[in-house]
């Protein structure tokens, strides 16, 4: 396995030293001089769902116009922390969040922040397509259209002409923009998410294992796609599949039973994890 | 796109969101406090409805009573004794006899008896109109005192303490539901009657008592204080067996067959969309139904719980139907397989493993059922139960009441002050079963559930 | 009898297959099927036969008595006709079986009851000796054909399987018939009214059975057809933005705990039975219209389209309320989601996602709603007063098709005149109604539960 990755990263072919065995709870934590400055941040941040602890106190730094990928077994918490970024675990009924997460430094918990704006400038995608029973037009245009982004038709037009075109998604729809949206494949479903998202402007996107519920070739293209949006948003992005996060992301954070534990340059984590439990899971054994 | 212009048009977007959000939060805490709002007004009004029920109808639970004493005057009552079976003689004389004595004790003059039982209540020296007394005291107590007598004929020549029931509007004038201020004109007792009436219950021989009859008394036009729903309840109670002997064997058998052996034809189709169509139509063309065909072709008594039942049952069959069909369903396909697996036949399948499963669900729908049959009044009117019955029936083919068209019946009579709280209190008897059975209905579902 | 048949064919089905079972086992064989299912399989095939003989015996027996009754009649009373005649047969059956009659009775009809009920008696003993005998030949050879490799069980379950089907019947024969009497029984009115002064005439007067024939009454059912639409109307607006917000807080805004104790509060308003409806209408909410009316300056009537479509909309507010509470649940969580992801509040997400998603089922509980509003009979006999006039003014009673059927079936006129046949008529027209309503709400339904299955 690491081999594979190492051929993947010649760059960062460093004497492979022993991973420690460290059986502390501190997150092993990597710094990348490369990486840009963090536009969101959590502290401490811990989830209760009724009393069951979900996760527990993650501390992570979000750097800005790049691909953060959160990896881990299923159950580890990944997607109860990225639903946390965008105050998507309000809607749970029984959910506590505690901690801070800040977005330039503003408090996303702060009592009187406004989570209608909030999530205009974190959007989400989320696992399994689900665009709405409307035209695809009415789906790219319903975010412009409930913030007031669009003083008028034409510049509606723009902007989901913009975002379809940003997702890639422009040149197959564009006869058929007035079409059912559910007539699309799977993989033109979720690229509509991802034109849906963007239409409002975000700063932030996240992606909850955006490429599950799709076949190798839709999920080439949304990971294509990625690689694209990339430069105008910081994207987030959950997966399973640790290819996946090696292929598309700059910066990996590998969750275990609620935890935060070891994050930093992609390269480095794939080929010299310095936590146990991250080289067993790299290596297939855990997970 | 440079980063500038890119982070300008950021900016513009940032505002113009922000200039929408107050107006979109107002409209949200509106949007919310209407569907609140909805169902306060809901909850108010299940409430308004139960307190007026209660409200009108717990005064008629107590009604006026004299208590007295009556005296079966010999000189009144001029009858010898009753006749005794001699020897020799045949059946047919001696009913003779009992019936000539019977009709001497009937034209005694009860009223008479009546009068001088109110007088003996009256403070000494009150004058009393003799119309008075016997307005004061229910038209059927007279009856009430001749059957004692008939039973115990030994009664001739005493004293026996006694409670009378007064009369209904005697009763509404010291509850007051009648306007006091009102000229005598528009009074229905004379002044006279009022005023003894005030005077006894000023005197105490005139007490509210708990009103028992309600139960255990027949309807009746002719003594309207002492009309009673035993011949309605009786009535519902034969209808309410018959629904369940009938229509709990069907119903779980066309579930039984629909869900189990039912090929996927058109026929099994036909079967399902009447099933649903009869759930929704209105009860009042089951009764037009019943009317036609139980008693126009059929030739079955009208007024009878026979008819009431067999309507009814047809109206109970679709819910029994589609309950007993998703207990089936609910049935988990592994306890199938296993039964099957183990050289069971599909029959004996059903029977004896997945049916004994689903008896909870059935049961609780019957509870159901019958609850919902139990107030089905439209239908009972159609096939004769709107007519006055002053009697328990004795079986199902005899002309009866129900408690809904006795609610109907007490709910159009002209007495209104009396029979107003009167019918209330039929509602809250017929409110009070349904929801006991539908309490009991829960109660077996969570226990058996637990259970299983 | 029948029981005494029965005993003795389950013993002796019993006793044969126990007998030919233990010869079985001690021969090392295995019969097919248990004892009992032998039992039950002789008891079958000895009931058919007895119970087809009976069954066609009271089938032909009205038919065949009467003619003999008619057989026997005297020349000039055998010319009699129609009610007369069935007069005259009527007192000569009551005679036979022993009612009596009252009044004079004729000679003949002393004969020809005598006659008759010797020949009744004759036929029942002939019956019962052929059901017997039949019986008892199914018996012996039923009993004959238990042999070890009889399938009785099969037989017996193919038994039962058939009878189950035959309950499932009795849901359509239920339909069937609904159907058949309602257009026998029209029909008959028809025959008196014209269907086109019926359908569309604009006046409701009925004459009273005792002017006779010559004052036939107008039936126009115009009227009564706005009577209750009117009330129909009432009571929907009064129901649906109730029970449609109802079900929108319940589902989208409420946390689980008030839903669980809100929910079967409001279920309750769905239980009670609609005579109490009626009840509170008459006795609170029609004087509470009228002194609110009153104050305002309005004339608003005690019984009037108002009041009995103000509480048949309280009534329907828990039906409606359920039904889009259920549609509402079957629209997939991930829309809400998606809505709210994009920074849409929940109110807008509700209106701008989930509301037209669930449209088609709502608009099948609307349906199903107003079916349910065209059919109350209690709450409207009780409370719309009972005036059919073609009115514009809620405020004023009318009469509804539901309420007219009940006063023209629970009059004191006889059952064959047009007084009482229009009742059925009018059920017809009523069961057409809601029928139509039925199928295409769920129709919608089922479209709408198919799209997100």
């Amino acid at each position: 396995m690491i081999s594979f990755f190492r051929t993947a990263f010649p760059a960062a072919a460093e004497p492979v030293t022993a991973p420690l065995k460290m059986a502390s709870y501190e997150t092993v934590r990597t710094l990348d001089p490369k990486a840009r400055p963090a536009r969101l941040s959590a502290r401490n941040v811990s989830v209760f769902y009724g009393d069951k602890l979900a996760i527990d106190s993650i501390s992570i730094d979000i750097p800005e116009r790049s691909v953060s990928a959160l990896i881990g077994p299923s159950g580890c918490g990944k997607s109860t922390f990225l639903r946390c970024l965008n105050r998507m675990n309000d809607t749970i009924e029984g959910a506590r969040v505690i901690g801070e997460i800040t977005l330039d430094g503003e408090n996303l918990y702060h009592p009187g922040l406004d989570v209608v704006e909030l999530r205009a400038r974190i959007g989400m995608v989320f696992q399994k397509p689900n665009p709405f029973p409307k035209s695809i037009f009415e789906n790219v245009a319903y975010g412009p259209k409930i913030h007031g982004l669009a003083r008028h038709k034409g510049e509606l037009e723009e902007i989901v002409v913009t975002s379809l075109e940003r997702a890639g998604l422009f040149e197959e729809v564009k006869d058929r923009l007035h079409a059912p949206a559910t007539g699309l494949s799977g993989g033109q479903q979720q690229r509509l998410c991802i034109a849906r998202a963007i239409a409002v402007g975000p700063e932030v996107i996240l992606m909850d294992e955006p490429c599950s519920a799709l076949d190798p070739i839709a999920t080439s293209i949304i990971e294509e796609l990625i690689h694209e949006l990339r430069e105008n948003y910081t994207i987030v992005i959950v997966t399973h599949s640790m290819q996946q996060a090696a292929r598309v992301s700059q910066k990996v954070a590998f969750f275990h039973l609620g935890r935060l534990i070891e994050e930093g340059p992609t390269e480095r984590i794939f080929t010299n994890p310095r936590d146990q439990r991250t080289q067993d899971y790299i290596t297939g054994r855990i997970g | 796109m440079t980063d500038l212009t890119f982070s300008a048009a950021a900016e513009r977007r940032r505002e113009r969101i922000r200039a929408s959000l107050a107006r979109r939060h107002l409209f949200e805490r509106l949007f919310r406090g209407l569907g609140l709002v909805a169902i306060l007004i809901g909850l108010a009004l299940v409430a308004s409805l139960f307190w007026m029920v209660i409200a009108k109808g717990y005064p008629a639970f107590t009604q006026a009573k004299l208590s007295t004493v009556a005296y079966f005057d010999p000189e009144i009552i001029d009858v010898g004794p009753p006749p005794e079976r001699q020897a020799g003689q045949s059946q047919a004389g001696f009913r003779a006899e009992s019936l000539a004595w019977q009709r001497r004790v009937t034209t005694a003059n009860w009223n008479l008896i009546v009068e001088e039982a109110v007088r003996a209540a009256a403070p000494s020296g009150f004058e009393i109109d003799r119309r008075a007394a016997l307005a004061l005291v229910d038209g059927g107590e007279r009856h009430r005192l001749r059957d004692l007598f008939v039973a115990d004929p030994g009664l001739l020549g005493q004293r026996v303490p006694i409670e009378l029931l007064a009369s209904a509007d005697v009763d509404n004038w010291l509850k007051g539901t009648i306007d006091r201020d009102l000229p005598d004109e528009r009074q229905q007792l004379s002044a006279a009657t009022r005023r003894l009436a005030d005077e006894l219950l000023a005197g105490g021989a005139i007490d509210f008592k708990f009103a028992w009859h309600i139960f255990t008394n027949v309807d009746s036009r002719s003594a309207p204080a002492s009309a009673g729903l035993a011949g309605a309840l009786v009535g519902s109670l034969y209808m309410m067996v018959i629904v369940v002997l009938l229509a709990v064997p069907i119903g779980v058998a066309s579930a039984i067959y629909l869900e189990e052996f039912a090929p996927k034809n058109r026929l099994t189709d036909l079967i399902e969309v009447n099933i649903n169509n009869l759930a929704a139509v209105p009860s009042i063309v089951f009764g037009l139904f019943g009317a036609a065909v139980f008693i126009k072709y059929s030739g079955l008594p009208i007024s009878a719980p026979i008819v009431g039942g067999l309507v009814l049952t047809l109206m109970t069959l679709p819910t029994i139907i589609i309950a007993t069909r998703s207990s089936l369903r609910a049935v988990p396909p592994s306890l199938r397989q296993a039964a099957l697996g183990l050289g069971a036949s599909r029959t004996q399948m059903v029977f004896h493993h997945v049916l004994p499963i689903t008896l909870p669900g059935i049961l609780t729908a019957t509870i159901i059922g019958v609850a919902q049959a139990l107030g089905e009044t439209a239908p009972l009117l159609l096939i004769g139960m709107n007519a006055f019955v002053a009697a328990i029936p004795a079986t199902p083919f005899d002309q009866s009441s129900a408690l809904p068209s006795q609610i109907y019946l007490w709910q159009g009579n002209e007495n209104r002050n009396f029979f107003e709280a009167r019918t209330s209190a039929a509602i809250m008897v017929l409110l009070a079963l349904m929801i006991t059975m539908n309490a009991i209905a829960v109660l077996l579902r969570q226990k058996l559930e637990r259970r299983s | 009898m029948l029981l005494i048949l029965l005993g003795l064919a389950c013993q002796q089905g019993f006793s044969r297959s126990l007998s030919l079972a233990t010869a079985a086992r001690h021969g090392g064989q295995r019969m097919h099927s248990r004892p009992r299912y032998h039992a039950a399989l002789v008891a079958l095939w000895t009931l058919l036969p007895a119970l087809l003989v009976l069954g066609l015996w009271s089938l032909l027996e009205p038919g065949l008595m009467r003619s003999l009754i008619l057989a026997m009649l005297p020349p000039e009373v055998a010319v009699l006709e129609g009610r007369q005649l069935e007069a005259v047969i009527a007192r000569i059956e009551a005679l036979a079986s022993g009612h009596g009659v009252a009044g004079e009775v004729a000679p003949f009809e002393q004969a020809a009851a005598e006659q008759l009920s010797f020949l009744q008696n004759l036929a029942f003993l002939l019956v019962l000796a052929a059901a017997a005998g039949l019986g008892a030949v199914a018996l012996f050879l039923a009993r004959r054909r238990i042999s070890l490799r009889l399938r009785a069980r099969d037989e017996v379950e193919r038994a039962l399987r058939f009878l189950l089907l035959l309950c499932s019947g009795v849901a359509i024969a239920t339909t069937a018939g609904i159907v058949l009497s309602l257009f026998t029984e029209a029909l008959r009115f028809f025959s008196f009214v014209n269907p086109l002064d019926f359908f569309f005439g604009t006046v409701w007067n009925p004459g009273f059975a005792s002017t006779g024939s010559d004052a036939l009454g107008r039936y126009g059912l115009l009227p009564l057809l706005w009577g209750t639409v009117m009330v129909a109307v009432i009571a929907i607006l009064v129901a649906l933005p109730l029970g449609l917000m109802t079900a929108i807080y319940l589902s989208c805004y409420a946390p689980r705990k008030v839903r669980a104790l809100v929910k079967p509060v409001i279920e309750i308003l769905a239980g009670i039975p609609t005579i109490v409806y009626g009840f509170f209408a008459l006795v609170t909410v029609g004087p509470f219209l009228s002194t609110v009316g009153a104050a305002i300056g309005i004339d608003i009537r005690a019984t009037s389209a108002l009041t009995a479509g103000l509480v048949m909309g309280i009534m329907l507010i828990p039906f409606i309320s359920s039904l889009s509470d259920d549609i509402l649940r079957q629209v997939p969580l991930s829309l809400r989601d998606g809505s709210l992801a994009l920074g849409a509040t929940p109110s807008e997400g509700i209106r701008r996602v989930l509301l037209p998603a669930a449209l088609p089922g709502i608009v099948g509980a609307f349906l199903l709603a107003v079916s349910r509003a065209i059919g109350e009979t209690m709450i409207v006999v009780l409370a719309a007063g009972n005036s059919p006039v073609l009115r514009a003014n809620p405020a004023e009673p009318v009469s509804t098709v539901t309420v007219t059927i009940v006063n023209q079936l629970t009059g004191d006129s006889d059952f064959a005149g047009p007084q009482s046949l229009v009742g059925f008529a009018l059920g017809l027209t009523l069961f057409a109604m809601t029928l139509l309503l039925n199928i295409v709400a769920l129709y919608i339904v089922r479209r709408f539960r198919e799209q997100y299955d």
